[in-house]
Order: structure tokens, then C-alpha cells, then sequence
């Protein structure tokens, strides 16, 4: 009966060439929309998981805009339970302040009854990429965190979390309650049901206001890297080129 | 083959400097056409397009690629039917047969009407029951649908495989180089002609461009300064599976494509997953300079990331249709898009020359379905001059300064995106963009009650209410309507006022006529040229003309007024009067010119037999029969008013077609009712004009009776004499003569009102002809008989419809009948010419 609470956080979707927006705070989603991180799509699977296999469940939250309810909706549609929403502009919120208002959450949870045993967020942001909000929190709620895990799996009282480590794959038993951030590759991220969407628009979404006033990031600006010159190198053309197709597949690991 | 396609994305591709011609774009259209091109005997084509090859990122990456090919509009059907054989012949079409599924009784009306289509346009098609749905369908809810409209012929297409087997075709005849990944940067344009289009991979002179675009086409255009007004539109589209049901067959696509037509969605297998479209959601338009590149785009340009909200009704309704499909385990939403496809003011295609830049065409708007007919007729209408199927719907020319603006585009799009399955009514008007060309009585007209409907920009009064009082008078011949679709957009007023008209007098606004007069030294020989009928005339004299194609097709019909020896004036329908201005600028010799007056001048008719007093009453021009003859025009003074008078009529009346300076409309508005009000002479709306008078008349309208499949002959209008001077077309029509026609225009009456529901019913236009018993007609083209105009003849007391028959049917007396909404009613051949059946001798217009 774990109940497990996700973290994720709506970034723009980008595939190719990356746009700021004018005052270079934030990664302009214009043309590509909006998502969260493969490591947070691996976070909900595996909350998911762990909810059905414990009889527990799944909460999503997000700190976010009003437009954020949409990743709160896709995480709803593929299992989780139960949705918060901070509603706040993360530009203007760093690492400190975003684990503050999680953490008064969770904290607001407990007060209420309910401990979410288990804190699931991605390896890092993937539009700042701050490798801190994992961290904090477990310092702030005062519990064990195990970063860069790849699968999680919940027994009684103690987390069984696996990640790659410099000698191969490192396991590590976590007491309950605790943290964990997770790095995508270890389980396949589904894709909603036409079902799974219809029920997550029915689910009541917890909204609560900031705590604190942020204090900030510290960011300037973001700026882009020189962008690369393009590096297509043309296989062939018709029928001659299927080898060639066929081994770099083979060398993306795509067929084997 | 050796490939010209692709081999270092983003660095630039060099171009040759020269080419005959340019086609931009490499989607369905431009593939098409360059095969259509090389075809005709075109060589030294070249296609570029900014994206990768075989998939460039347009909207035909993503269609949906199915095919259904009924349609209200006989122009799309022909062009769908013909790349339907098209796609057929390259080996890519797979047939599934396809439902539109009803779920509510209103739509199985418009199903039935549907019906009139398939028929009209020779399509097997037929009316089935939920059980002959779910036969082939079983996973679909059967209890959700009263029943379908069933087209054995619908099937999908492979659009990227057809497209690159059309320009193979075209590169193997050594006529076309593609050249993929180059941008266009630029065109030039020098004295009115298209020179140079400049590109990242070089600039390259040609005399003839093509803008084969889609959504981007618009952006193209604007650096010819030519406009292409469309706007690209978002189509939600998510495909959901694996689905078992689906799974356990081999291949594409074994079940037939639904579609949803209540909730404007549709359902199409592909593979083992299920497609899911939608037309239901708010309009999204984007601007086409905003799509982004596909350097910038996640998948494509065209699609575009997928707005959830805006898709859930939708996926609920799919899901009350396809529980067990669309709801099986393990089956998931595995791709979503807003997928950007084009959509036009009028929802029409846009191909053509260009009327700002000589050389600069259009192929665009053009979905899936149309794609190889519209790239055959295009390629037909840049090598000949016309094309086999009549395209005057899609010409580029048809459109208004106003029409072309953005806002306009937006706002007809938005309004017509949740029509695209919806229930339209022949007659139904536009809620937005109104109010934008008012005649210069206009306020006379609201005060009068007017009832506005709109062509191209005018609001033109369609009747009056102040004339209601006329209902009382003239009672059942008013022909009143008891089916509130036939009733629709029509009022029995209408007819009173025809009534009125025959028995006293009509005062008819007609701003909405273009006019243009040829003008300078050539001018007669400008006009002799163009029109079929002797233009040689004296000077005051009226010509009502034919104009013709170089196949002998109607271009237009319209009459011309010789103002002055080197002066002609031409005055012809709004609704195609751009194309007809370009048609003539087109043809004009040195030492002529064309200069527009549809702004410059009001129209205004004064028809029936009081219409000489009245005019009496306010001149003191001659304007006895002999001193102001039939087909006659001169200036006359109305007070202090000069105005151009017309001896003509199109509703077989004694009257005068008058031109009046813009600015002094309302005031001869004004003078026509205070004159005419002793005789008891109302206004008259268009619905007189445009149908009951003409009908009765038998007088032909071009885009109904005529038009670019037409020929003077077929349509009954030959004249004894083909005159000596040449014109265009003369060689084809002198050729049309010497044949026997292989369809006859007629006019028929309807015998027996009374459907099954025991009320009375009137068809509207566009239902085929068939014979007493109903069965099929078919005509020396290969046509089947249908209505192309239909309305009361209130002074007959008869509905009168018009059909091209076949010849051994088209014989005075002849019995058949007409089926409407899938029930026959007798007809009866009225007329096998162009004599009218009211005033058949035309002694009322002579007065």
C-alpha cells in the first residue's frame, strides 16, 4: 500500500533547434509545445507500478503555470490517482524555492494523515538542468535519497532502487520514507488509453497557492550554443543502400 | 535511378540559372503536376521544394489519405474521380468502401440529399441500415446510428508513393529536374511578368512559376506581390492502438472508413491501429509565416503539437461508436498531431494564373482527394488554355481586393471549419464578413425590410418585407412552401413580387454587376475577338454574347454595350466577374485596355409593363419602342441625374437596365419608387432576378446552365449565323455546329408536388433526372442528367427545373421524373431549346 508521490515539471518539447524566449528566462515552445523530461515520463511508469503492485497510489504534482494541468492530465491518463498543482511561474523559482513549496506539501499531507512514502522526481530538470531539487528535498523532509536510479520497486517498508553505477549496476535498499530521482532507460513509458485520457479528465486536481515568496534562481539569462553545422551523411540512394541502412541500425543498437 | 534528391540537408543546393518552368513544392499537387507537365510534351521543368524528399514536411505527410467521392459540388466530384483513376493506375489505391453514419433523423435527410449527388454524378452509392454497417464494422456500436450512406468505392491512397512515381514518370521523359532541400528567398517580377525566383541554392530565370505550396503558399505569393488567400487550418488527428479487432488482418486497411458525421469526426483503420479525425474542434488558424521550420518543427512543420483539450469531446463520441475498438486493452494513444492542412474563403481550391503577376500560377488548396486531377487540369490549363474539367469554382481570379485580405480569410475559414461535415443548405448565408459592399441604397433597402443575402462582398436584397402586403393579394400563387428545407432561405414574397413585376412594374438593385469597359483605338477589334457574337456594331447598340475558350467552353456570358467607337462597356455577374475581367485583359490586342467601373458605377432595373411610364414620368428622352429600341443603350437625364440607359431584360419584361454614377444611386432609387408608386411598382429582390424571371424565361446562368464542359450548341443558344470575324473558340464552335449534340438543355415542370409524407415538396437544384420509373439516364458525355437550376414559376403556377438531357430524351412532352431527398416525382419537358415557357413569342419585352 505505497503511496508514492511524482514530481514533474512542463518544459518545452524540443527536438531540434532549440528558441529562447525574448528575455532569454525560458526555452521558447512556439513550435513545439509541451512536455516533460523522458526521466519524468520513467518517474510516473515506475509510480504507477508501484501503486498497482502494493495496492497503493500514485499522486502527480507539478509547480507550475495554469497551463501545466495539461501535463498533470497526462500523468493522470497513464495511472496516477491524484493530481497537485502549485500554481505559480517557475521562472521566477529556483531549486530552494521550488523544494520549499514541495516540501509544504508534503508536509501539509502528513499533517492531514496521509505520508507519501516514497518522492519520485526526474535526474534533473530538463529545461535548466539543475541536478538540485532531488537533494534538497530529501534534506528538507529529512530522508534518504538515491539519485540516478532506473527502476524502483517498493516491499513493506524499504525502496529496492537500481541505477548504473562506475562497476556496473549498483542496488541500494532505501528505508521508507525517501526520495529517489530516476533516469530514463529502465522501463518503457506508456502511452494513454482513450480511456485512461477520458478518466483523467474527470479527476479533481488539488491546486494550492505558494507558500513563500521565491527568492529565485540566480539565473541571468540562457543562452544557446553555436549551433552546429548540419552532418548528414547520404547512405546511398535505392536497393545498394539497404546494407549500409541496415548497419547503422545495427550500430544504434536499434536491430540487432 | 540516379537521384536528384537530397544528399547534405541545410547546406545550399545549387539550382540551374534557367528553366521553362519553376514548380515550387513537391507535395501531392506539385508531383502531379510536373507529371502532368512532362506529359503534354513540357520539358526543362523544375521542381524544388525546401524540405527533404520523398516527405517535405507539407500536409501531405500527414493526411489521412482516404478518399470519398461524393460531393455536393460536381467540379471537386470530377476532380476526385479522375485522381481516384489516377491513383488506380499508379498502383497505390486500396478500396475499403466507406459509411458516413447518421445519428440523428436530420442527418438522415441530408444523406438522402447526399443520394441526389451520388446519382447526379453517377456514383454507386446506396442508403443502409445499422445492420449493414456492423456487418462489415463489428466493432462499431450499432445502437449509436439510425443508418448510413454507403459508398462501396471509397478507399485510401499511398500519397508520398504516388508522388514520387509522378515525378519518376516526368524524369524519365528527360522533362523535369527536382532539386529538394533549396528555399525560396525571393521573386522577381518585371513589368507585370514573373522573371527570376531567387532561392538559397541560386536564382533561376523562368518565365512561368507555379506555387504548389499548400499552407505556405500564401508567404510565396506575397514576394510576387500576388495573393494566394488561404490560411493553413489545424485538423486534430490521433491514432490509437494496437487494436486486436484490427491486428488479426493483414495489410493497410480490410475494414471500410467511418465517418462520424454528427460529431464531424471519422475513423480510419490503419494497420492494426485506428485513426481518429476531427472537424468538431474551434477553428485554429495559424499564419503561414509562423509555421516553423523543420529545423525548428518536433515532427514536421505541418505538425503541430497536439492541443489535448480541444480533442477530448471527441474521443468520448469515438469511443460511444467503437467501445470495443477504440477501448480494447493495451490500445493507446501512440501518435496525436495538429495537423496543418489549407482552407480558403469559400472552401474551393485556388489554382490559376494569377491576376497581379502574368506567368505566376497557383495550385493550392488542394486536398489528398483532388490532388492528381487538379494536377492534371492545371497542367491541361497552362498548356491549352482550358482544361477537361471545368475549374471557374477554383480560378484564382474569382477573387475580390476584400476577399484576398486576411481577416476576410479568417473569418470565413473559422466560421466554415465545423461545416466540413456539417449540414449545409444550398442557400445558407454567411453570419461574418458581411456588410462589406453596400449598394448606395442601401439604406433605402433596410428601411424597406430587405432581407440581405451576400455574393461576393454585396449584400443584395433577396426580397423585401415591406412588400408582405402582396401575399394577401395574390394568395396561392405565391406558391407557398409547407418543408422547412425547401422553405429555407426562401420566402414566398418572393414570388408576390414576381407577380407584381409581370402585372405592374419591378425596381431591381444590381450593384453587384462588375464592369469594365475595353477601351483605346483596338478596342472593337479587342472585343471582336473575345465575344461570339458581330461586335462590328454602331455605336449604342447591345450585344448579349457567349464567350467562349479555345475548346468551345463557356467562359462567360454577359452583354456589351458599344458606348463609342473606340469605347465598349461590359457588364456581366458578379459572382465571376474577376475572371471575366482577366479573361478579357488577357486577350486584348495592342492599342486596347481594360479599365475596371465595377466601383464606379450602380445598377438599377425597371422592368415590366408599367415600366415605360414610370420611366416617362422622369425623362424627356424618347423612349417610345422605336425611339429607344430592344437592345439599345444611350444616355438619358433623369432629372438632373445622367444616367446610362439599357435596353435589355433578364427577366422577359419591357424595362431598362440604368447605370448610375455610385453617388447619385440612392437618389435615382429614390426617383424610380416616387415614379413608379401611381402603377403600384415595388422593388424586386434577387431572388426575381437571379431565378423566378429567368426561369421562366429559360434564361441561362453561367456556373448553373454554363460553363467550361458547355457548348453553345448543347445549351440551345446557337444562333443562325456564325459571324465571319475571328474569336476565340470559333474553329471549336464552328465544329460543335457541324456535330449532333450529344446533350440537349432543357426545361421541365413539375407534375405532382405530393411525397410520401403527403406534403408537398420542391427540389432546390442539383437532383438528378430520371426516367418516370426512375430509372438511369445517361447522356452522349457519359453524363447522367441533373438539375441545374430549379424555382418557381409563379406566373406558370409550376416549380421549373432545368436539366441537360440526352438528345432522344430531350423531346417536348417527354414524361420523367425527378427524385429528390429519395423520392420520385413526375416531370414533364417543357422546352428542348431556348424558347421560354412563359411569353414564349417574348412580346412583353417589346412592350
Amino acid at each position: 500500500m505505497a503511496d508514492v508521490l511524482v514530481c514533474i515539471k512542463r518544459v518545452p518539447d524540443v527536438a531540434g533547434e532549440v528558441l529562447l524566449t525574448p528575455d532569454a528566462q525560458a526555452v521558447d515552445a512556439r513550435y513545439v509545445g509541451f512536455t516533460v523530461s523522458a526521466h519524468e515520463n520513467c518517474a510516473v511508469e515506475l509510480a504507477e507500478r508501484i501503486a498497482t503492485a502494493t495496492g497503493g497510489t500514485a499522486t502527480v504534482l507539478t509547480l507550475g503555470p495554469e497551463a501545466a494541468v495539461e501535463q498533470l492530465r497526462a500523468a493522470l491518463a497513464v495511472g496516477c490517482a491524484a493530481a497537485v498543482h502549485i500554481d505559480a511561474d517557475p521562472v521566477g523559482y529556483g531549486p530552494v524555492d521550488v523544494v520549499r513549496e514541495i516540501a509544504a506539501v508534503v508536509e501539509t499531507h502528513a499533517a492531514e494523515g496521509r505520508t507519501h512514502d516514497l518522492i519520485l522526481l526526474g535526474n534533473d530538470a530538463a529545461d535548466t538542468g539543475d541536478f538540485q531539487v532531488g537533494v534538497r528535498l530529501a534534506y528538507a523532509l529529512g530522508r534518504p535519497v538515491v539519485n540516478g536510479v532506473r527502476t524502483i520497486e517498493v516491499d513493506g517498508g524499504v525502496a529496492t532502487a537500481r541505477g548504473d553505477g562506475p562497476d556496473g549496476v549498483e542496488t541500494f535498499a532505501v528505508p521508507l520514507p525517501a526520495v529517489a530521482t530516476v533516469l530514463e532507460g529502465g522501463v518503457e513509458p506508456r502511452y494513454p488509453s482513450v480511456v485512461g485520457r477520458m478518466k483523467a479528465k474527470k479527476i479533481p486536481i488539488e491546486t494550492v497557492a505558494p507558500r513563500h515568496e521565491p527568492r529565485g534562481p540566480g539565473r541571468v539569462r540562457l543562452t544557446l550554443p553555436p549551433a552546429q553545422p548540419s552532418t548528414v551523411e547520404v547512405l546511398g540512394s535505392g536497393p545498394d543502400a539497404a546494407p549500409s541502412v541496415v548497419d547503422l541500425l545495427q550500430r544504434m543498437g536499434v536491430t540487432r | 535511378m540516379a537521384s536528384t534528391d537530397a544528399r547534405s540537408a541545410g547546406s545550399a543546393r545549387a539550382v540551374p540559372a534557367t528553366a521553362r518552368v519553376v514548380v515550387i513544392g513537391a507535395g501531392i499537387v506539385g508531383n502531379c503536376l510536373v507529371h502532368h507537365l512532362a506529359r503534354l510534351g513540357w520539358r526543362d521543368i523544375l521542381q524544388i521544394d525546401k524540405g527533404p524528399l520523398p516527405n517535405p514536411g507539407g500536409s501531405t505527410g500527414h493526411a489521412s489519405n482516404f478518399i470519398f467521392p461524393v460531393d455536393h459540388s460536381r467540379e471537386i466530384t470530377d476532380l476526385t474521380l479522375d485522381s481516384m483513376r489516377q491513383y488506380k493506375e499508379l498502383g497505390v489505391f486500396t478500396e475499403s468502401g466507406g459509411y458516413e453514419v447518421a445519428r440523428t433523423e436530420e442527418r438522415m435527410e441530408e444523406l438522402r440529399r447526399r443520394m441526389s449527388s451520388a446519382r447526379a454524378w453517377g456514383i454507386p452509392a446506396e442508403l443502409v441500415t445499422p445492420d449493414h454497417v456492423v456487418e462489415r464494422v463489428p466493432f462499431l456500436d450499432k445502437d449509436e446510428i439510425l443508418g448510413a450512406f454507403w459508398t462501396p468505392s471509397v478507399g485510401v491512397v499511398d500519397s508520398l508513393r504516388a508522388g514520387t512515381l509522378m515525378r519518376e514518370s516526368a524524369q524519365a521523359l528527360g522533362a523535369l529536374t527536382v532539386v529538394s532541400t533549396v528555399e525560396v528567398l525571393g521573386m522577381d517580377v518585371e513589368r507585370g511578368r514573373i522573371r527570376r525566383v531567387r532561392t538559397t541554392g541560386g536564382d533561376i530565370e523562368a518565365e512561368t512559376v507555379v506555387i504548389a505550396c499548400g499552407v505556405w503558399s500564401p508567404k510565396l505569393a506575397r514576394m510576387a506581390g500576388a495573393a494566394i488567400p488561404l490560411t493553413p487550418a489545424v485538423h486534430q488527428m490521433i491514432s490509437v492502438g494496437p487494436i486486436p479487432q484490427l491486428a488479426e488482418r493483414p495489410g493497410e486497411i480490410s475494414f471500410p472508413i467511418i465517418r462520424d458525421m454528427d460529431t464531424f469526426c471519422y475513423e480510419r483503420q490503419h494497420g492494426a491501429d485506428m485513426e481518429v479525425g476531427s472537424y468538431a474542434h474551434r477553428p485554429i488558424l495559424w499564419d503561414p509565416e509562423d509555421i516553423p521550420s523543420i529545423d525548428q518543427a518536433r515532427l514536421s512543420p505541418t505538425e503541430t503539437p497536439f492541443t489535448a483539450d480541444d480533442f477530448d469531446p471527441q474521443l468520448e463520441q469515438a469511443l460511444e461508436l467503437m467501445p470495443d475498438a477504440l477501448g480494447a486493452d493495451g490500445a493507446e494513444i501512440r501518435y496525436a498531431i495538429n495537423g496543418l492542412l489549407s482552407l480558403t474563403p469559400d472552401g474551393a481550391p485556388i489554382l490559376g494564373e494569377t491576376p497581379e503577376v502574368k506567368g505566376l500560377w497557383s495550385a493550392a488548396a488542394v486536398w489528398i482527394k483532388e490532388g492528381p486531377g487538379v494536377g492534371r487540369a492545371v497542367a491541361e490549363w497552362m498548356t491549352h488554355g482550358y482544361s477537361e474539367i471545368d475549374l471557374h469554382h477554383s480560378d484564382i481570379a474569382r477573387f475580390y481586393p476584400h476577399q484576398r485580405t486576411r481577416p476576410h480569410v479568417r473569418s470565413r475559414t473559422s466560421e466554415a471549419f465545423n461545416k466540413t461535415y456539417g449540414i449545409v443548405h444550398p442557400g445558407e448565408q454567411w453570419d461574418g464578413e458581411r456588410g462589406k459592399r453596400l449598394a448606395p441604397m442601401h439604406a433605402a433597402q433596410r428601411a424597406a425590410g430587405a432581407e440581405f443575402f451576400e455574393t461576393v462582398g454585396w449584400e443584395r436584397p433577396m426580397w423585401y418585407a415591406s412588400n408582405e402586403a402582396l401575399l394577401g393579394e395574390y394568395g396561392d400563387a405565391v406558391m407557398p412552401r409547407e418543408h422547412e428545407w425547401d422553405s429555407r432561405w426562401w420566402s414566398p414574397i418572393i414570388n408576390a413580387e414576381h407577380l407584381a413585376m409581370r402585372d405592374r412594374a419591378g425596381i431591381v438593385d444590381l450593384s453587384a454587376f462588375a464592369i469594365f469597359d475595353v477601351v483605346g483605338p483596338a478596342a472593337e477589334q479587342a472585343v471582336q475577338g473575345i465575344v461570339v457574337a458581330q461586335a462590328a456594331v454602331a455605336e449604342g447598340r447591345v450585344i448579349y454574347t457567349p464567350v467562349l475558350d479555345a475548346n468551345g467552353g463557356f467562359r462567360s456570358d454577359l452583354t456589351v454595350m458599344r458606348l463609342a467607337h473606340d469605347r465598349y462597356r461590359v457588364v456581366t455577374g458578379g459572382l465571376h466577374g474577376m475572371a471575366d475581367l482577366k479573361w478579357f485583359a488577357d486577350h486584348l490586342p495592342a492599342g486596347a485596355a481594360i479599365v475596371d467601373q465595377t466601383s464606379a458605377f450602380t445598377t438599377i432595373g425597371l422592368w415590366g409593363p408599367k415600366a415605360r411610364d414610370i420611366l416617362g414620368r422622369l425623362t424627356d428622352a424618347d423612349i417610345s419602342h422605336t425611339g429607344f429600341p430592344f437592345l439599345t443603350c444611350r444616355g438619358i437625364t433623369l432629372g438632373s441625374v445622367a444616367v446610362l440607359a439599357s435596353r435589355i431584360s433578364y427577366v422577359g419584361e419591357l424595362g431598362w437596365e440604368l447605370y448610375v454614377p455610385m453617388e447619385q444611386g440612392a437618389r435615382v432609387w429614390e426617383l424610380l419608387h416616387e415614379a413608379g408608386r401611381p402603377d403600384g411598382a415595388v422593388p424586386v429582390g434577387i431572388g426575381v432576378y437571379g431565378t423566378t424571371g429567368r426561369l421562366e424565361k429559360g434564361y441561362r446562368a453561367f456556373g448553373f446552365e454554363l460553363d467550361g464542359e458547355r457548348t453553345i450548341v448543347e445549351a440551345g443558344m446557337a444562333r443562325p449565323k456564325v459571324k465571319e470575324a475571328d474569336f476565340v473558340g470559333r474553329e471549336a464552335y464552328l465544329a460543335q455546329r457541324a456535330a449532333d449534340p450529344r446533350t440537349v438543355l432543357c426545361t421541365l415542370t413539375v407534375d405532382d408536388h405530393r411525397s410520401a409524407s403527403g406534403r408537398n415538396r420542391y427540389m432546390l437544384g442539383g437532383e438528378p433526372i430520371l426516367t418516370r420509373d426512375g430509372g438511369a439516364l445517361t447522356d452522349g458525355h457519359g453524363h447522367h442528367p441533373y438539375v441545374t437550376s430549379a424555382g418557381s414559376a409563379p406566373s406558370l403556377g409550376k416549380h421549373v427545373l432545368m436539366a441537360y438531357l440526352p438528345p432522344d430524351q430531350a423531346v417536348i412532352g417527354n414524361r420523367l421524373a425527378v427524385s429528390y431527398m429519395e423520392e420520385l416525382y413526375p416531370v414533364t419537358v417543357g422546352s428542348a431549346d431556348a424558347t421560354p415557357l412563359f411569353d414564349p413569342a417574348n412580346e412583353r419585352i417589346r412592350g
